[in-house]
Order: C-alpha cells, then sequence, then structure tokens
C-alpha cells in the first residue's frame, strides 16, 4: 500500500511527476528538477515532507529519558523552541535513525524522524520510553512544508498574523516557535531546513496544509519536489538516512562525529561501542568527492584508493556547480590519488571538504 | 504529451529512428522517455566508425536522477554522433525527436526494420505501460 500526503492531489494537480519514496507516492518533480533546484539557491521554493513522521513525548523525565535515546546531548536544549540534530544509535553504535529534537517544555519534546524508518524508530523509542514513564504520540495530524531559499522567510512571514511576523522574523537558526497563519492556523515554524539555505520547516495541521501550500504558492514560492532536495541537500553537506549511514555504519563512519557529545556521566546507547571503535581506530570514514572530467557520480560505484576499495554513498550531478559531486566511505589513512570506475573506465576525482555549496554559492576549493 | 512523428520507428526500450533518404538511420530517444529520465546533464556518446549490433548498448544518456543505456535498434557502423549534446545535453528534453538525435548509423541489414515498432504502435505501448 502505498502512502499519500494531504497534499497528494495538489501535487498532480500542478503536474507533478510522482514517485514512491519509502512507501509514500511523492512528487519528483513538476516539470524540471533543475529549475526546482535554482529556484531554492536563488529565491524561494516549498517542498512537502509531510510524509516525515512527528512523534511528541511527554512526561516528567523526558530530558532524562533523551540524554539515554540519542547521542547528542539534549542538555544543550535550554531555550524554549531551540532544536537539536542528532543520531539515534543501536547499542553496536549502529545509526537507527538520524533526527531532530525540539525542546518544547521540561515535560514536552517534540521528535521529527524519517518517513522510511519510521516504523523500527517508532517501535524502538517506545521500547526504550517504558522505563521512564515517557508517552510516545505519533502526530499523523499534522503536515509539513519546508519552505527553503534566501527570500523564503519572507514569504512565510508575509502569510503570519501580524502580532507574529516580528517574533518569527528574529527566530534564531535552528528554533521554533508557535504563529498563526493566514485565517488562524495554527503553525509550528522551525528555521530548520535540508537544503543548506535559509528558511522554515512548517507544522501545519493536516486539514488546512492546502490551503496554506496555496497561499505559499500565491505569494510566489515555487513547489519543488524531492529530486531537487536531493541535490540541494547533497551540495549543503547533509547526510540521507539509508544511504549514507544505516544500522551497520557508526556516527564516526558517516562524518557525524560533531553531532556526538561525549559529555561525563552520560550513558547513551551506543557509546560504549562508539568509545571502543574511536579507541581502536576507526576503520573507514566518509570523504567528499567532486569529479572534474564529464560524467555522474552514483550510489554504488567503486572508489579505489591506496588503502584499498571504497563505494559512492550519495552521488549526483550538482546543479549549482555544474559537475558531479558525492559522498564515499573509504578504508581510513592516505587515500593517494582516488578514482572512481563509471562503466569499467576509472575516472580521478578530488577529494573536497564539504558542504560543497554556501550560501548559493560553490565553497571555496570546490 | 507531444505529437509522434508518424515516419519514426521505435524500440520498445524508447529509441527512435528516423530512416534517412541515403540509408542512414539517425537515433534518439523519445519524448515519453526523457519526460521520464528529467533533466538531461550527460551523455556518453559513440565512437563514429565502431560496429554496433541491434540491441547492444551503445550510448548512454543521464539524467540527475539516473543512468540509461540506449541500445542500438538496428545493426551497421556509426557514421555520425551528435558532438552539441557534450555541451548540451538538455537538447534531447528540449527536442527529443529533433535536435536531440544522438547518433546515426549506416545500416547493415535493412530487414532488422520489419522488428520494430510503428509510431502507433508505440504509442499504444506507453498507454499501456500507463495502465
Amino acid at each position: 500500500m502505498t502512502a499519500k500526503t494531504v497534499l497528494n492531489e495538489t501535487h498532480r494537480a500542478l503536474g507533478a511527476r510522482m514517485v514512491d519514496f519509502g512507501g509514500w507516492d511523492m512528487p519528483i518533480n513538476y516539470g524540471s528538477q533543475i529549475e526546482e533546484h535554482h529556484a531554492v539557491r536563488r529565491d524561494a521554493g516549498m517542498f512537502d515532507v509531510s510524509h516525515m513522521t512527528v512523534v511528541d513525548l511527554h512526561g516528567e523525565r523526558v530530558r532524562d529519558f533523551l540524554r539515554q535515546l540519542v547521542a547528542n546531548s539534549v542538555d544543550k536544549l535550554t531555550a524554549h523552541g531551540k532544536a537539536l540534530y542528532t543520531c539515534m544509535l543501536n547499542a553496536e553504535g549502529g545509526v537507527i535513525d538520524d533526527l531532530i529534537v525540539y525542546f518544547l517544555g521540561e515535560k514536552f519534546f517534540r521528535l521529527v524522524v524519517n518517513a522510511a524508518t519510521r516504523d523500527k524508530d517508532l517501535a524502538w523509542i517506545e521500547q526504550q520510553a517504558v522505563a521512564f514513564g515517557v508517552e510516545v504520540k505519533e502526530r499523523p495530524d499534522f503536515a509539513m512544508i519546508a519552505v527553503q531559499g534566501p527570500a523564503a522567510r519572507d514569504k512565510v512571514i508575509g502569510l503570519l498574523n501580524e502580532i507574529d511576523r516580528d517574533r518569527i522574523a528574529k527566530l534564531a537558526r535552528f528554533s521554533a516557535a508557535a504563529a498563526q497563519g493566514p485565517h488562524g492556523t495554527p503553525l509550528f515554524i522551525a528555521r530548520t531546513g535540508y537544503t543548506g539555505e535559509d528558511g522554515f520547516e512548517v507544522v501545519v495541521p493536516e486539514d488546512q496544509a492546502v490551503a496554506f501550500w496555496n497561499a505559499l504558492l500565491d505569494a510566489g514560492v515555487k513547489p519543488c519536489g524531492l529530486g531537487a532536495r536531493d541535490t540541494l541537500r547533497l551540495e549543503a553537506g547533509m547526510n540521507l538516512y539509508g544511504q549514507d549511514m544505516d544500522e551497520t555504519v557508526t556516527p564516526w563512519e558517516a562524518n557525524l562525529g560533531w553531532t556526538v557529545a561525549l559529555d561525563q556521566g552520560r550513558d547513551f546507547i551506543g557509546r560504549a561501542a562508539l568509545e571502543r571503535q574511536q579507541a581502536a581506530g576507526v576503520p573507514r570514514v566518509m570523504v567528499g568527492l567532486v569529479l572534474d572530467d564529464k560524467g555522474v557520480l552514483r550510489h554504488g560505484q567503486k572508489v579505489l584508493t591506496a588503502n584499498g576499495d571504497g563505494e559512492i554513498l550519495s552521488g549526483s550531478f550538482a546543479p549549482t556547480l555544474e559537475k558531479a559531486i558525492a559522498f564515499a566511505r573509504i578504508p581510513a589513512g592516505e587515500p593517494g590519488a582516488v578514482r572512481v570506475d563509471i562503466r569499467g573506465r576509472e575516472l580521478p576525482v578530488r577529494i573536497v571538504k564539504y558542504p560543497f555549496v554556501k550560501a548559493g554559492k560553490p565553497a571555496a576549493g570546490i | 504529451m507531444s505529437e509522434i512523428p508518424g515516419d519514426l520507428k521505435f524500440q520498445k526500450s524508447h529509441e527512435w529512428v528516423r530512416i534517412e533518404d541515403n540509408g542512414i538511420a539517425r537515433v534518439g530517444i523519445s519524448d515519453h522517455a526523457q519526460g521520464q529520465l528529467g533533466d538531461l546533464v550527460y551523455v556518453e556518446l559513440p565512437e563514429v566508425g565502431a560496429n554496433v549490433e541491434a540491441g547492444n548498448g551503445v550510448a548512454v544518456v543521464e539524467s540527475v536522477k539516473a543512468a540509461s543505456d540506449i541500445y542500438a535498434p538496428v545493426s551497421g557502423e556509426i557514421v555520425e554522433v551528435n558532438d552539441a549534446l557534450g555541451d548540451k545535453p538538455e537538447t534531447i528534453n528540449e527536442d527529443a525527436f529533433g535536435d536531440g538525435w544522438i547518433f546515426a548509423v549506416r545500416m547493415s541489414d535493412r530487414a532488422e526494420l520489419d522488428a520494430l515498432l510503428s509510431a502507433d504502435e508505440y504509442a499504444e505501448q506507453m498507454e499501456d505501460d500507463e495502465h
């Protein structure tokens, strides 16, 4: 059974080409993926991300629960509405999912987890929550629309109730707040995203999502599909769960060490395994690659290095750079001259620090 | 969907062939195929002078999304390739049945044309695919 978001008919009416994405019937593009990509880099685009799963956690001991559940430290969350990006690990240190945690009160935190991992995430979270007496409540009554790009915030703010505009305009990066949209629609607005551009991710009650989408459309925000979302996040150096990391990969091997907090006395799930791997030496690393020759780097292609073979994880043509870029996992150590096997031809690639694109422009050294 | 030119023959795998006066078969992919692939960003062309066999992969078109093999609809010698696609692969998106042609073959066996679909048969197949 393919699931549909409340915006499904709206996408079809806009001429979207639909694909199955993790069991959801979602728009891949509305015509040209590249034009949608550029709209987000240059102006404002919107994505239906209602397939993502919102999970509310309530209880006296929610913070203690999250201290154990996730690898980043929720003790960093002190201001109301503040968000935290983190991995949720299994006991072996493998990544069950990556997610965002919002602090909405000492007894109320909100998680946003991936669509494709919904079932296993909920089962895991519920299992771990029992000991803390935390109530785990999925929110299928919400839709979510990501509005991204240099003009995105202004376009959203223009639709808000006048009394909320200043406050939302001042919302700090990686923070969220409630506000009223058109006709009093209650919105949860987070200054987060998956494109490398500024913007908001807006949680909206399902029955008001179509009206809000159409209001954004009238404000000049371009509908964008999951195709553009993928090239935007790759250029921005953001991992995709299932492609760049999974339960067989630790955060050290997925360049997500920055999200792991080895703070004193916090025994999060997977910590012991991570510390063991760190002490023994991490065997594989994730790197960014640029192909200067013509061709496209793709998931699954073999990467040849001085220390053995690796593999392309996410790889694509990057519209902002007009060449192919990728993440690859390769054996640790000095890699020497790195090549990628594309249909039997070995093409040289450069290892680069990413993000590949910053503030809409190619990053230095790309 | 755009009109399918009636003078073309097709393979099920969405390549078209236009037979020119001098016995040359010009080959491209259908408008339907370019739409399915999305924005094209790279075309790997065959070598002029290479001999190709009907049904074998001889070129590759890559969209942002995926790479697709292009199969030779007829056997023969490659006599021309569309070098303009090197800089402007999007020509295939813009004009799949015209300027977006990919290569041309001097046919070694005209009887192979009988195995190809007519424009009407190809249109019917696409309709079947969508159901």
